[in-house]
């Protein structure tokens, strides 16, 4: 059996790793933004990676806020209809989707579809010395390479999370007034008097800016530090959807604290 | 960008030792590139060639020695310093090192995009200038992926000359390449050479097309420089060294089997003791 001591030694060496590990992610982070001028000068960089990320994303997020959309009109329909107040299907969906459900479940499938696709773009770059040879030629990979990818992670995760939010809610109007039969006048009137502009919509819209930064981040690093080989980029891949899930997750709740606990 | 002076060598090694870590692959290197001089750098496979290269380009600094790339000390310069020397050189990866994420033409484009303020028409008659130059120019819209390795090689190379550096350093550019793409490709080398009075670095264990274009050559093994001279000193060389290298001879001072480590003897005991 291990002696108390080697398994002391282990842990701290964990502990040492995990730390040196969220310094190099804070260096990383740091470097990407002290180099964002570029993102400026050369508009045309960001704006590609934010058609090929969104495109990415674009069905996987209007299918999911599709469904999402339907099982909350079904859900909301039974929970209200108990309380006999159904016509507040349209708020209940609408409020569901801005505030929660639009940035996180938009931020996890982002994480499982553009975030692997940047770690395992960013990792194959390595892996075929594309990034030495940048590096050889004068560019600046993080400048050249990352910070387009960052900027358009950034900027496209609030459009899509919007776009979530909005199929959403015709997955619930679809559901409540056509299948069910909810007054379609109600269905809309409460919703358009019960959301805030700034209380539910800024805020879910700050929401995925931030897991957007968080995902991004997380999926660019995980890229840039994967282990040139197919098991290294294959980790690394996996190192997206896990760090970047439970990121979300925790910032989450953080985020749902500060805004909505006053 | 500042010129070289015509007479110094654009790279210098002094007593240069080479290595990772703890572990040296080459020591006690001496050698000169000057301008217009095509050199090449042979010796067999993992005696150090591409760890050369790297050294010139400043990706790894010299355990010992001095390296001197246009006139500095490459390990004692700023970043700044560094982008700008490698600015003037270009340099073909033993891979190719394609980007995937752009077409060839963009691949061609990419160091002037980056490096030059020059118009969209002149970018369009410059790539595909360079891209006529290897064979490729109906190849420009092609994707990576949807190019041969022969064909990427080209390709990187046409990337390497697109800012006429002064200094062209090429990892084994006759690799993977038909018997006819290699051929132009030496010649190439060689026209490009004196057309720009560029310095060239040849790394290659293609003994007769890069001693039909160089001026020196340099032979590297066994950790060390074995012999060095114009491509008809070596030729003539009645070093042992030299002629089983060129003679492709099995039997000779330098061994084709990998050296015994006592890492290696420690695994076959633990493995043999496994089964």
């Amino acid at each position: 059996m291990r002696s108390p001591v080697l398994s002391i030694a282990a842990l701290g060496k964990r502990v040492r790793q995990r730390i040196t590990g969220l310094g190099a992610f804070m260096r990383l982070a740091g470097g990407i933004l002290a180099r964002s001028g570029i993102a400026l000068r050369r508009p045309g960089l960001v704006s590609q990676q934010v058609h090929f990320i969104g495109n990415y994303s674009l069905l996987i997020i209007a299918v999911s806020g599709l469904f999402v959309g339907f099982v909350l009109g079904l859900q909301g329909y039974y929970t209200l209809n108990r309380y006999g107040s159904e016509e507040a299907l349209g708020l209940l969906v609408a409020l569901s989707l801005t505030r929660e459900l639009g940035p996180v479940v938009t931020a996890l499938l982002f994480a499982g579809r553009a975030g692997t696709s940047l770690t395992a773009e960013i990792g194959l770059m390595k892996a075929g010395e594309q990034l030495a040879a940048m590096e050889v030629m004068a560019v600046d990979p993080i400048r050249r390479v990352l910070v387009p990818r960052f900027w358009g992670g950034v900027i496209a995760m609030p459009v899509l999370a919007a776009v979530f939010s909005m199929v959403g809610v015709i997955g619930g109007w679809i559901v409540g007034v056509l299948l069910i039969g909810i007054d379609p006048g109600a269905f809309w009137s409460q919703m358009q008097n019960g959301v805030d502009v700034f209380d539910d919509i800024l805020n879910g819209v700050i929401k995925s800016v931030v897991f957007g930064i968080a995902v991004t981040l997380v999926a660019l690093h995980a890229g840039w530090t994967a282990k040139a080989t197919p098991e290294g980029v294959s980790r690394a891949t996996t190192r997206t959807v896990v760090s970047g899930s439970l990121l979300v997750l925790g910032l989450d709740f953080v985020l749902t604290a500060l805004m909505f606990s006053s | 960008m500042n010129s070289h002076n015509a007479n110094q060598p654009i790279v210098k090694f002094t007593n240069v030792a080479l290595g990772y870590g703890d572990f040296t692959v080459l020591r006690d290197i001496d050698l000169e590139v000057r301008p217009g001089q095509v050199v090449t750098m042979m010796g067999g496979s993992g005696s150090g060639k591409t760890t050369l290269l790297r050294a010139a380009t400043g990706q790894i600094t010299a355990q010992k020695g001095r390296i001197e790339v246009f006139g500095s000390d490459i390990a004692h310069v700023s970043g700044e310093r560094l982008r700008e020397l490698r600015q003037r050189m270009g340099v073909l990866f033993q891979q190719g090192a394609l980007f995937t994420d752009l077409n060839v033409f963009e691949n061609v484009a990419f160091p002037l995009r980056e490096h030059t303020r020059v118009s969209e028409n002149q970018i369009t008659e410059r790539v595909l200038d360079k891209l006529e130059a290897v064979g490729l120019r109906a190849a420009a819209h092609l994707n990576i992926s949807e190019i041969s390795g022969g064909m990427a090689r080209r390709v990187a190379l046409a990337r390497a000359v697109v800012l006429e550096p002064e200094l062209l350093l090429y990892d084994e550019p006759f690799a993977g390449l038909d018997p006819i793409s290699l051929g132009i490709t030496a010649q190439l080398i060689r026209n490009l050479t004196d057309r720009l009075r560029c310095a060239s670095i040849l790394i290659t264990h293609d003994v007769a097309e890069s001693f039909a274009i160089a001026d020196q050559v340099y032979m590297v093994g066994q950790g060390r420089l074995i012999a060095s001279g114009t491509p008809q000193a070596l030729s003539a060389s009645q070093d042992a060294y030299v002629r089983q290298f060129l003679d492709g001879q099995p039997d000779g001072p330098i061994a084709f089997n990998y050296p015994i480590t006592p890492a290696f003897t420690k695994w076959l005991e633990q493995h043999t003791g496994r089964s």
